[in-house]
């Protein structure tokens, strides 16, 4: 229990500075903050369907500020905190989760893809992005996340085996949150870790604290530098706990017991860094009050943006199918043009 | 330039395609040291090498899958599934993915690629290796295909494939991928989207694509000695498809046949009588006919005969149409 009380293993910890462990942390609030928001929004009927990463900041925020700008992040729909780390405005958040395409758009400047709805289908991806890095021989490396459900697809052994053969500079982060919906991490799999999986690719398993956002970060930092030096892959499972329920239009109470969810919410990684920073007096109650107005400033100036944006105009539908639109889909769009 | 089969019209193509930009690259089971199972890819691996050739585990829907990465990243991914009857597993890919990259990131990312694969019945093969399951993918928005009938169209086509910067689905008919040889012409690239008139004629219209086509020019012939005039249409490009060559045909010739050997149920034929009754139902003296093949699986070698549709049964259905 000691760890809970923000006793840190000094053998284990690097020597993150003040500046670089109130960065974490801001940035671990933020990532609540926007989620706290998003779920009252869609209570409110300002927002649509919303899947809450409570529980998972530390994974999100210790894996995101360990990719440089250059290297390339293929996200699954549980990811927003390493979103808001790369630099995807706000907003695009807010648009996407209200069901506006506008939301799916990455700046040019950012090497990201957009949320994968089918769970685990965009593992291949991010091996292609790694293959055609090392093709180009680009020395960034490519992160991939998703959940303990997605180890059971398909795409996630045929990316994870393709590159095992040939050594592709991309990290798999499995963020293993112990539910996939409501089946448990025991039915998605009878091996004892997640991590014991990348044996069989021939390639690094670690099975890490996800609630630690020192480990999470190290260990994805050190895997991310080893793939850009030709190292080949490495899996993390960063063991953590989705403590709201699945999305909004879910209710976990049905399938798990309110004792688990305590349990785990005396490990809250928010909790757990605070304690750690009251420990080294590196917190104070006006500096916690000042990151919270800080970050309900962003926040609200993003919902601002997003409700006051002009809607999109209907006939892009036909616009991006291709790049250069087919016969049909030009005349759909003039006969959609005359019925509006 | 000498006479070429289409399978070896298509490793011109790919030679040609790799060597003015380097950024082509081919992978897929057996392309490499092998040189393909059809030999479509042999010499490329000698030639470019081990980067841009890429002999891959069994694992479709990992291969178009990360074609879709790479092709985000910046490459133009050439994939060969090894039959169209073996490329179900990279469906979700496929549909999901490589076919909606560019419209859900609005442009940001597109997806170059071209899944090459062959395809059809005739050819003596086992189960699964002969299927013609073109309309499901004609189905989806997104991704174009198309079907070359001739080794000139091959090369020509599967050049405009990689060139185009959205994602093609290239079937090719393997029952004729060594029937003919011609002399393949010119540098000339065709446009993917336009049909051609493969016979000229004034009675009726034929419309085929792939190892169908030869068919309906044998029907053609056959009814040539009866004084009908049978004009017939090579789609080349199934989607977006040449629907305006159609019309213009049917407008000349008052009546239509479409023959394809995929499943009757739900096959392009439906989808082609649609649109000539939509913008030139005042033309047609007949109904618009359809051989196909049946509503089943596609049998294996020693009755494939019975299910694949012949000149014969092309006949009948242009006499049908003209005794309307």
């Amino acid at each position: 229990m000691a760890v809970l009380e923000g006793e840190a293993d000094h053998s284990l910890l690097s020597d993150f500075d003040e500046k670089e462990v109130k960065r974490f942390y801001e940035s671990m609030e933020l990532a609540r903050s926007f989620d706290e928001k998003a779920l009252h929004l869609q209570r409110q009927g300002r927002l649509g369907t919303y899947a809450s990463i409570r529980g998972q900041e530390a994974i999100q925020v210790g894996a995101g500020l360990a990719l440089q700008p250059s290297d390339w992040w293929f996200p699954a729909f549980r990811d927003i905190g390493i979103s808001i780390i790369r630099g995807l405005p706000l907003k695009n958040l807010f648009f996407y989760w209200s069901g506006d395409e506008r939301g799916n758009v990455i700046p040019p400047n950012q090497n990201d893809f957009p949320i994968a709805i089918p769970v685990g289908t965009h593992i291949p991806h991010a091996v292609g992005a790694a293959w055609g890095a090392k093709i180009k021989g680009d020395p960034i490396a490519v992160l991939v996340t998703f959940g303990d459900g997605a180890t059971s697809k398909g795409d996630f052994h045929e990316g994870m085996n393709l590159a095992g053969v040939f050594s592709l500079p991309v990290v798999f982060l499995c963020q293993n949150n112990q539910w996939a919906i409501s089946v448990p991490r025991s039915r998605q799999t009878a091996s004892q870790t997640l991590a014991q999986k990348a044996i069989a690719y021939g390639m690094t398993g670690v099975q890490i604290d996800g609630n630690d956002v020192f480990g999470v970060h190290q260990t994805t930092k050190a895997a991310l530098e080893k793939a850009r030096k030709g190292g080949g892959p490495t899996f993390i499972e960063a063991v953590t706990y989705r403590m709201g329920d699945h999305t909004t239009a879910d209710d976990a109470s049905r399938y798990r017991s309110s004792e688990e969810v305590k349990e785990w919410e005396k490990k809250d990684p928010i909790l757990r860094l605070k304690q750690y920073m009251k420990n080294k007096n590196w917190w104070t109650q006006s500096y916690e009050d000042q990151v919270n107005q800080n970050s309900q400033n962003r926040i609200l100036e993003a919902v601002k943006e997003y409700e006051e944006s002009p809607p999109v105009d209907p006939g892009e539908i036909f616009d991006y199918v291709f790049e250069k639109p087919t016969p049909d889909l030009v005349e759909q769009k003039k006969i959609f043009r005359k019925k509006k | 330039m000498e006479k070429l089969t289409l399978v070896q019209a298509i490793n011109l193509a790919l030679k040609e395609e790799m060597a003015s930009n380097p950024n082509v690259v081919v992978m897929g089971e057996d392309v490499g040291k092998d040189g393909g199972v059809f030999r479509a890819t042999v010499g490329l691996l000698e030639a470019f090498g081990e980067k841009r050739v890429i002999d891959t585990p069994l694992s479709e829907t990992g291969i178009v899958g990360a074609a879709v990465g790479m092709a985000a990243y910046g490459l133009i991914p050439v994939v060969e599934i090894q039959f169209l009857g073996f490329i179900y597993p990279a469906m979700e890919q496929i549909i999901s993915h490589a076919a909606r990259l560019r419209t859900r990131t609005k442009s940001r990312y597109h997806c170059p690629m071209v899944i090459r694969a062959p395809y059809g019945g005739g050819i003596h093969a086992p189960e699964h290796h002969s299927e013609s399951s073109e309309a499901l993918f004609f189905h989806v928005p997104g991704i174009k295909v198309v079907v070359p009938s001739t080794p000139s169209d091959a090369r020509a086509l599967l050049k405009s494939a990689i060139r185009d910067p959205d994602p093609v689905l290239f079937l090719e008919p393997a029952r004729i991928y060594r029937s003919i040889k011609e002399e393949i012409k010119g540098d000339g690239l065709v446009p993917l989207g336009e049909a051609r008139t493969a016979k000229t004629g004034k009675d009726i219209t034929l419309i085929a694509w792939g190892a169908m086509l030869q068919v309906a020019l044998k029907a053609a012939e056959a009814v040539q000695k009866e004084g009908i005039e049978a004009e017939v249409i090579d789609l080349r490009t199934l989607y977006p498809m040449d629907t305006d060559k159609i019309i213009e045909s049917i407008k000349k010739t008052g009546r239509g046949v479409i023959v394809h050997e995929a499943p009757l149920k739900g096959g392009l034929g439906g989808e082609i009588a649609a649109v000539i009754q939509e913008k030139a139902l005042l033309y047609l003296e007949a109904p618009v006919s359809r051989v196909a093949g049946f509503n089943t699986a596609i049998p294996l070698p020693k009755m494939e005969q019975f299910y694949l549709p012949n000149p014969e049964g092309i006949v009948e259905a242009i006499h049908r149409t003209l005794c309307f």
